[in-house]
């Protein structure tokens, strides 16, 4: 065998083991977050006299967000199918329609921190309001290197194409990008809605 | 600029403080000044500190482990000192002094002894073990490695500039709070933890894929050795664990630093929720810190009784169950703190049921020695030491386990001992049997036995002198962590204890001797064959120090004990039919670039310099960026090299070195699995 073949099997394996290796880092993620749920479990009723979550959470706000995010699963997806048939202009335009709707779910986000903090309800405020901001702000710091991800994916996507390993980054990154919107869901269900019945 | 860093911060304040910081600068600079005067800079630079093999990481790791139990057995020494002396006086300690020794002991030995003391191990033998070239992620491995070097050296830095937690090493709000510990000691155990955490959860995750996706053809699950399947283990226990010990550092790193109220007294934060986060991941530690030497003692035992391992299926499900229950007692960790009767109940009996599987292992080990040839090599002496001992750190465990007897027992001297008792042999014994057993596949030649069976007789006589009167002393009374105490009758057993830490120094003594010794007469204890001990396992198929590919061609599997067949079959030590060229990993900076930022961020973090964090950060961000868009990162040896330096391999090795195979050829039905092949 030639030393180019036996790069490239030695890379096809290795790109497999990290593919298996990101799905184990997304449990490990998975455990963070249900920690982090956890610990809201615990504390969603301690406002100690401050602020509770019906003074606070705006159905029609997370509304927007949900949808944001939902959408922007919806088009990594088509970017994923655009990388199925190698049509390298629509993975990026699709790329850059997340990235558009991940930006805008963080400015959304940002807003909706920024308000509570102004109205004297900051993290500083209650046990709850502690476990609230960390376990949402956790989920937007992800979101936020999410993003980052997508940037650098845009640039590798132009500038090296559609090689193996190109595309074995976008599909993790692809994998990582839905875990959130699977995590929101659970925030959107265990945070928002009870906070406001 | 320097945040709350000022020149308060130096230890000008007590004779104590300031002689442990010269010690700590002093210890630096001479390391300085020897690769100075060496010349060594570049050699260590370009071989060692960038590098991304397997076996030099894991040598850093064990080099890492080996000085900070230097540091940490310090601790122990001035504390047994310190009570030995403290009957109705100060002792020589203040309690604040006192405090901060109890809390950097525990923290040092868990997490910069004993995980980077296995996570080496794992890493020199377990990919020899499975017939793989490398590690499944070699980057990564080189991440984790300068990641945990990153919080060792912020815990050494505590002793110089500011102090240590006096929270101790499990730093239980809300006296691990800001209200009550207003200063940076228990930032810089905060910090410690969560770079080195971060580090061994990427370990995890790597030894996970390495073993599920790296091993050589007819490798199946149910004949990988002992050591791959505990590392195997307790990886996923880390995968699992290791995420908690980040959320409740990062949690009370919020607490602290941002006023957050997780754990405060007031504001409705809730202290229980720490105490049950922090066990989540201490529970399973104490298993991922232990099961990896269960796996040693099995390699050991097998090799020096002569014997195939008695019990490998029933090994293998003991081991697993341990694993799975290990994440349903944590709670046994704070009984006295007011769970229900039922809940009690529940995790007591969930308790006592580990102790089954455990005692599985050792019956399992007991009848490998019975009728076997047994070697009293150091590991092997090692390896019975802590069999004896360790059966009795496990029956006074299901004692503690009852709830009621638990109350009595609570943060009592008893439980100290009980927890050594559990952790010296059962861990320590064992890395120091792996230290002996692997020395010579790591170095190329063999340790000194008469120095390290003296270590053995006095980490084990100086362990009994140690420990044994703290469990009487927990009868009578004595809580842990008393920097002074007024009851006379406790003092003849305090003395025993502090003559017992003098006997572990001598211990600590030996193996530095022994290593020296060892090192002396290199050519004399020269391992030519790769396979000192006549092993069983593939890691014996290599040559000592292996190759950077470990393996030219990649042996194919039938059985467990695979180079023992191999030998008998007199399939070792033969020249392949043709050579193939090996893709290798590159070195790269990045790792020990990541660690050094991960240092300074923690550094920046515990004094507030929000700058110097932000800078970091972004720094760490761009390093991680530059890995992630660069597609070049091996390279090929060709097949002409590595059969250039298999062939000067296979000249050295004479008949007369290898080991005479024909005892071990098997007779008859009831030789145990027949050998297929000709003999």
């Amino acid at each position: 065998m030639s030393a180019a073949t036996i790069l490239e099997e030695e890379q096809k394996h290795a790109l497999h083991s990290r593919e298996f290796g990101f799905w184990i880092y997304l449990m490990t993620d998975a455990v963070i977050f249900a920690l982090l749920f956890a610990s809201y479990a615990v504390l969603a009723e301690n406002s100690a006299a401050g602020p509770t979550s019906n003074d606070l959470f705006d159905l029609s706000r997370t509304a927007i967000e949900t949808g944001l995010l939902l959408v922007s699963s919806l088009t990594f997806g088509m970017a994923s199918i655009a990388l199925m048939h190698d049509q390298k202009g629509r993975v990026v335009q699709w790329l850059f329609v997340t990235l558009l709707l991940g930006l805008a779910f963080l400015a959304m986000e940002m807003g909706e921190f920024g308000g509570m903090i102004e109205k004297g309800a900051g993290p500083e405020v209650s046990g709850f309001l502690s476990a609230f901001f960390t376990l949402v702000g956790t989920h937007g710091l992800h979101v936020a290197f999410g993003s980052l991800g997508i940037v650098v994916m845009i640039g590798q996507v132009l500038v090296k194409g559609l090689t193996a390993p190109v595309r074995s980054r976008l599909m993790r990154l692809g994998l990582f990008w839905h875990f959130l919107d699977i995590v929101w869901i659970g925030i959107f269900s265990a945070v928002y809605l009870p906070g406001v019945l | 600029m320097l945040g709350r860093l000022t020149v308060e911060a130096l230890p000008f304040y007590s004779w104590v403080a300031m002689g442990g910081a010269a010690v700590t600068v002093g210890g630096g600079i001479a390391v300085f000044l020897l690769i100075t005067w060496l010349r060594a800079w570049k050699v260590l630079w370009t071989d060692w500190l960038t590098s991304v093999d397997h076996k030099k990481i894991g040598i850093m790791y064990v080099v890492l482990a080996l000085v900070m139990l230097v540091r940490g057995f310090v601790d122990a020494l001035m504390m047994r000192a310190q009570q030995a002396f403290s009957l109705n006086s100060e002792g020589y300690l203040p309690p604040e002094h006192f405090e901060q020794i109890f809390s950097s002991h525990g923290t040092i030995m868990i997490f910069f002894v004993a995980m980077p003391f296995l996570t080496g191990l794992i890493n020199i033998i377990v990919p020899q073990q499975i017939g793989a070239r490398d590690v499944a992620f070699p980057f990564l491995n080189s991440v984790s490695l300068w990641m945990t070097a990153a919080g060792a050296a912020l815990v050494l830095i505590s002793l110089v500039v500011g102090k240590f937690s006096q929270a101790g090493w499990t730093g239980y709000p809300p006296y691990s709070g800001v209200e009550y510990s207003p200063g940076v000691g228990v930032d810089y155990w905060l910090w410690a933890l969560i770079t080195s955490g971060v580090g061994s959860t990427l370990s995890g995750i790597n030894f996970i894929v390495t073993i599920v996706k790296n091993r050589c053809p007819g490798m199946t699950f149910m004949r990988m050795p002992m050591f791959t399947w505990t590392t195997l283990c307790i990886s996923i226990l880390i995968a699992f664990s290791f995420p908690a010990l980040t959320v409740v550092a990062g949690q009370l790193t919020l607490d602290r630093t941002l006023g957050f109220h997780f754990f405060t007294n007031g504001d409705g934060g809730n202290m229980m929720m720490f105490a049950n986060l922090l066990w989540i991941w201490g529970h399973p530690e104490v298993y991922i810190l232990i099961l990896p030497a269960f796996g040693i003692f099995s390699e050991v035992v097998a090799t020096f009784s002569r014997k195939r391992l008695f019990g490998y299926t029933s090994l293998v499900y003991a081991t697993a169950c341990i694993a799975l229950l290990s994440f349903t007692v944590w709670l046994h960790h704070f009984f006295t703190m007011g769970s229900s009767a039922n809940v009690n109940a529940i995790f007591g009996i969930a308790t006592m049921i580990i102790a089954v599987p455990t005692g599985v292992k050792i019956f399992d080990w007991l009848f490998t020695m019975y009728k076997g040839r047994i070697e009293f090599h150091p590991s092997m002496v090692y390896t019975i030491g802590f069999m004896v001992t360790f059966v009795i750190g496990g029956v006074t465990g299901v004692l503690l386990a009852l709830p009621p007897a638990d109350y009595l027992m609570h943060n009592s001297t008893f439980l100290v001992a009980h927890f050594h008792n559990m952790l010296i042999p059962g861990a320590l014994f064992g890395y120091f049997a792996g230290l002996n057993y692997w020395f010579p596949k790591a170095f190329g030649f063999k340790l000194d036995t008469k120095w390290g069976i003296r270590s053995f007789w006095c980490w084990i006589i100086g362990f009994y002198l140690a420990f044994m009167p703290l469990y009487v002393l927990g009868f009578k009374g004595m809580s842990r962590r008393m920097e002074h105490y007024a009851d006379p009758t406790w003092q003849p057993y305090l003395i025993v204890a502090a003559i017992g830490a003098l006997f572990v120094l001598c211990g600590i003594a030996c193996i530095a001797i022994q290593l020296y010794v060892s090192a002396r007469k290199w050519g004399s204890a020269r391992d030519i064959t790769g396979d000192p001990w006549n092993g069983r396992t593939l890691e014996w198929a290599t040559s000592s120090p292996p190759a950077p590919y470990n393996f030219a061609v990649l042996p194919e599997v039938t059985d467990i004990d695979a180079f023992h067949d191999m030998k008998i079959l007199g399939q070792a030590y033969q020249p392949p039919q043709h050579y193939e060229d090996i893709v290798m990993p590159k070195n790269t900076w990045i790792g020990p670039a990541l660690g050094a930022l991960a240092f300074a961020l923690g550094f920046a973090f515990v004094w507030y310099i929000w700058w110097l964090v932000a800078l970091c950060f972004v720094l760490s961000l761009v390093c991680v960026g530059i890995r992630a868009s660069d597609d070049n990162s091996e390279f090929v040896l060709p097949a002409a090299e590595v059969a250039r330096i298999e062939r000067e391999r296979l000249a050295q090795i004479s008949p007369a070195d290898m080991h005479d195979m024909h005892d071990y050829v098997p007779r008859g039905a009831a030789s145990g699995a027949p050998l297929t092949g000709t003999v």
